[in-house]
């Protein structure tokens, strides 16, 4: 085979298997881009139903019940806002009652948010993604006092 | 005072490095041997200086000093011992020390076993080496000291995160900090070459020893990471494509992109141009990740502090050295010579697909990583790019990589033989496709990436045995003979065929998890719940006081057709220190599969919420990491590429072996 040749199979072989990754990532990027908004965002940009995204605050308090089957119902609430969210399954090890908490799922036509996964805060040093920004906009985040 | 003397370490450290980056850079360019000669010297100093700096701040750990404030916020005089000493590196500033550590260490192997390198190759590489450690000394002196005071001394430090208490801290970040920092000299020496324009087979033989100790490192440690983070967070899974995860992957994907072309090079004298500048990307990729990690941008359990000026710090340091080397590159490339081209059907050009493959996944690990970070950047939207994407892309690329591996090892150098490879492979073929057509009729409408990943792992494993059966034996030869030339065949030749079979077993762990089971229960004690093939139940529910924690524990029998099979203990502690709470998930290992087990806080009635999964298969995910990187070891032990050994035959029984490769 001449140079030519075996030039032209390597770029070719490299162009198939570049392009073969950028269309299966533009494939899968449009169905798997998750969105994070605070309960106020939902209401303000009326997030259509169905949507899958993260909604971000804290549980409200006194708003946490659960029920037979490992069902857990509580709110998220940002100060302004609030959004009922249903979870089935154990919540994480640090969720608690006006505790941060970022929920995953899927918005219901009713206005509901049903969880698939829970995140809540590990300690002062560790939030969610996005957590901190949220609570910083609203005023209520305060500086964790890391030196003693 | 010890505390104090680490800290001046330090900063001679950086001194010496200093040293060490310029004296020998300017020796190799007006041919001065003497000050090619401060290379070595300096790097051990610097070794030896920061060795001086670790111990003082491990001295401060291990006897409590609070008066330390990186000891005050990290550590507490009731932690064992083993907690202590890893909480080195369980903060930030600490680890920072580890990685420059590291990075002088291998500095100090150049120096001591590169004698019979050239000598401006040395001198370029360690120089390299050195700007480095400036860059990293500088950023922990000015940013991250650890060995700040605190006045006055508080009587208790505020304990190790609950969650870093765990012996996976004394053994995942050393192990990924080998690695990671490891391939710091595969780059010095890519640097080294495109300053002095010249490379060749040689250079790839020096090299490759390098990038063989640091693959194997990270292939333990970012295995060690999963194992941590499945049994530690009670959810079960081990891989998640967290941001910090895929930091410890990338490079992984160049340094094994890296330790293929290089194989090329060596051998073939080709794909040098390509070979450097995989070097420079596995460890841009490796500063991308201390930068996704250490600064700050990602909040996770890995970024212990956000201090804005670190992430500026590392950013910039990021910058130098990506930006630095590929202008080198750019600049420099050209005057390489060019290697020659090769047939597209031989090993070379198996191996150029495997770098295709493994250089696009990791692209698209980077872009899923990244993509949610710029996009923050530029237009303030906060989203995830979840692992279905992940799957999606770099998981269907990596399955290609199965597939062409063991044609890869299969092919002949130069002018392989497709044909008579895919008959050598026909039992591997018949295997791999019989599996996967078996799974796809017994779990109909299931994942189908699972049946096709188990199908592939059969393949791989089963190449690599034939490929192994094929070199041993020939028809009609007697036992005695197979062993001679088994006994004949390179040990590299035994690390490859040993990796890949650790790659197929990994990935058949990784497929068996499509098939197991996972039950979310509240669980009444001695009422039995199935999971899986196997039956769980909670025998009592106790509490225990423990040194720094408290813990209720599940006491809970597993059953198989009425025998017990386990006794497993699952646990919530409780850190009073840090009011704060872990999961301490009950394990059963059966055979290579796991009953898993991570209960919640019990009820007022006395109920116990459970999560219950069977994992069939999942350890050998980690065997099989296990396995790739004694692989590597082998082929580091092979004579042939024993670091700038001479070839010496010792005996006539070795002088028979190299006359037989």
């Amino acid at each position: 085979m001449t140079r030519k040749g075996r030039r032209l199979i390597l770029i070719g072989v490299a162009l198939a298997v570049v392009g073969a990754a950028a269309g299966l990532a533009l494939y899968s990027l449009s169905d798997n881009i998750v969105f994070f908004y605070s309960p106020s965002e939902i209401v303000q940009k009326n997030v259509q139903a169905g949507a899958r995204l993260r909604v971000g605050g804290l549980v409200e308090p006194g708003s946490v019940v659960k029920a037979a089957g490992e069902k857990l119902d509580f709110a998220i609430t940002d100060g302004a806002n609030q959004i009922k969210v249903s979870y089935q399954g154990l919540p994480p090890d640090l969720f608690r009652e006006g505790q941060g908490v970022v929920a995953e799922g899927v918005l219901e036509a009713s206005g509901e948010f049903r969880a698939e996964t829970i995140l809540a805060k590990h300690d002062e040093r560790y939030m969610p993604p996005g957590m901190v920004e949220m609570l910083k906009k609203q005023g209520r985040w305060q500086e964790g006092n890391a030196k003693p | 005072m010890i505390v104090e003397i680490g800290h001046y370490a330090l900063v001679l450290a950086l001194a010496v490095a200093l040293v060490q980056t310029i004296a020998p850079l300017v020796g190799a360019w007006r041919g001065d041997r003497a000050l090619m000669g401060v290379a070595s010297s300096a790097a051990i100093g610097q070794f030896a200086l920061i060795m001086v700096s670790f111990g003082a701040l491990a001295w401060a750990h291990m006897a409590s000093d609070f008066s330390v404030l990186n000891v005050a916020e990290n550590s507490h005089s009731a932690v064992p011992a083993i907690y202590k000493l890893s909480g080195i590196w369980g903060n930030h500033e600490g680890s920072m020390l580890l990685w420059v550590f590291i990075l002088a260490i291998f500095g100090a192997l150049v120096a001591v076993f590169g004698r019979s390198l050239p000598a401006t190759l040395r001198a370029n590489a360690l120089a390299v080496q050195g700007l480095i450690g400036v860059a990293f000394l500088l950023f922990i002196l000015l940013t991250s000291n650890p060995f700040e005071r605190l006045w006055p001394a508080p009587f208790e430090g505020r304990d190790l995160n609950p969650i870093l208490q765990d012996p996976g801290l004394a053994i995942h970040p050393p192990l990924l900090y080998l690695g990671y920092v490891g391939f710091s000299i595969v780059f010095s020496f890519a640097a080294a070459a495109l300053i002095e324009g010249r490379i060749d087979a040689a250079w790839a033989r020096f090299v490759r020893p390098f990038a063989l100790v640091a693959w194997c490192f990270l292939t333990l440690g970012v295995a060690m990471g999963s194992y941590w983070a499945y049994y530690t967070l009670g959810w079960g899974g081990f891989w998640f494509w967290d941001p910090v995860e895929n930091a410890s992957l990338m490079p992984w994907l160049a340094g094994t992109a890296f330790l293929h072309s290089v194989a090329v090079m060596e051998k073939r004298d080709a794909l040098k141009v390509w070979t450097i500048f995989l070097a420079i990307l596995a460890f841009s990729f490796s500063l991308l990740g201390t930068f996704l990690v250490r600064s700050g941008v990602l909040t996770s359990v890995h970024a212990f502090a956000s201090d804005p000026r670190r992430g500026v710090f590392i950013l910039a340091i990021l910058a130098l050295f990506i930006a630095g080397s590929l202008a080198l590159f750019a600049w420099r490339a050209p005057l390489l010579k060019q290697g020659g081209l090769f047939a597209p059907i031989s090993r070379e050009g198996a191996l150029v697909l495997n770098n295709l493959l493994l250089t696009t996944t990791c692209a698209a690990v980077f872009f899923g990583t990244l993509y949610p970070l710029a996009l923050e950047q530029v237009t303030g939207a906060k989203i995830t790019v979840g692992a279905p994407f992940f799957n999606m892309t770099a998981g269907v690329l990596l399955l290609g990589v199965f597939f062409v591996t063991p044609f890869g090892f299969s092919l002949a150098w130069k002018r392989g033989d497709l044909l008579g490879v895919a008959q050598r492979l026909s039992l591997a073929l018949a295997a791999g496709f019989l599996v996967f057509v078996a799974l796809i009729a017994v779990v109909r409408g299931g994942p189908v990436l699972a049946p096709i990943g188990a199908g592939l792992a059969i393949f791989v494993i089963v190449g690599s045995l034939s490929e192994v059966a094929a070199r041993v034996w020939r028809k009609g030869a007697s036992l005695s003979v197979a062993f001679a030339r088994a006994r004949g065949l390179p040990l590299s030749f035994w690390g490859g065929a040993l990796a890949h079979m650790g790659a197929g077993v990994a990935l058949l762990g990784l497929a068996a998890t499509g098939f197991g089971a996972e039950t979310i229960a509240t669980m009444r004690v001695g009422v039995p719940l199935t999971v899986g093939p196997y039956e769980a139940v909670i025998d009592s529910v106790g509490e225990r006081a423990v040194a720094n924690y408290d813990e209720v524990v599940a006491t809970m029998t597993i059953r198989s057709h009425g025998q017990t099979v386990a006794v497993i203990e699952p646990a919530r502690r409780q850190f009073p220190a840090r009011q704060m709470a872990t999961t301490q998930a009950g394990i059963a290992t059966l055979d290579f599969g796991q009953v898993y087990v991570a209960v919640g806080d019990p009820n007022a009635d006395g109920t116990v919420p459970t999560r219950l999964y069977w994992k069939p298969l999942v350890t050998l995910i980690w065997l099989g990491a296990c396995m790739m990187a004694l692989g590597g070891a082998f082929s580091l032990t092979d004579r042939r590429l024993r670091f700038g050994a001479p070839v010496r035959a010792k005996s006539a029984a070795t002088a028979a072996a190299l006359a037989a490769r």
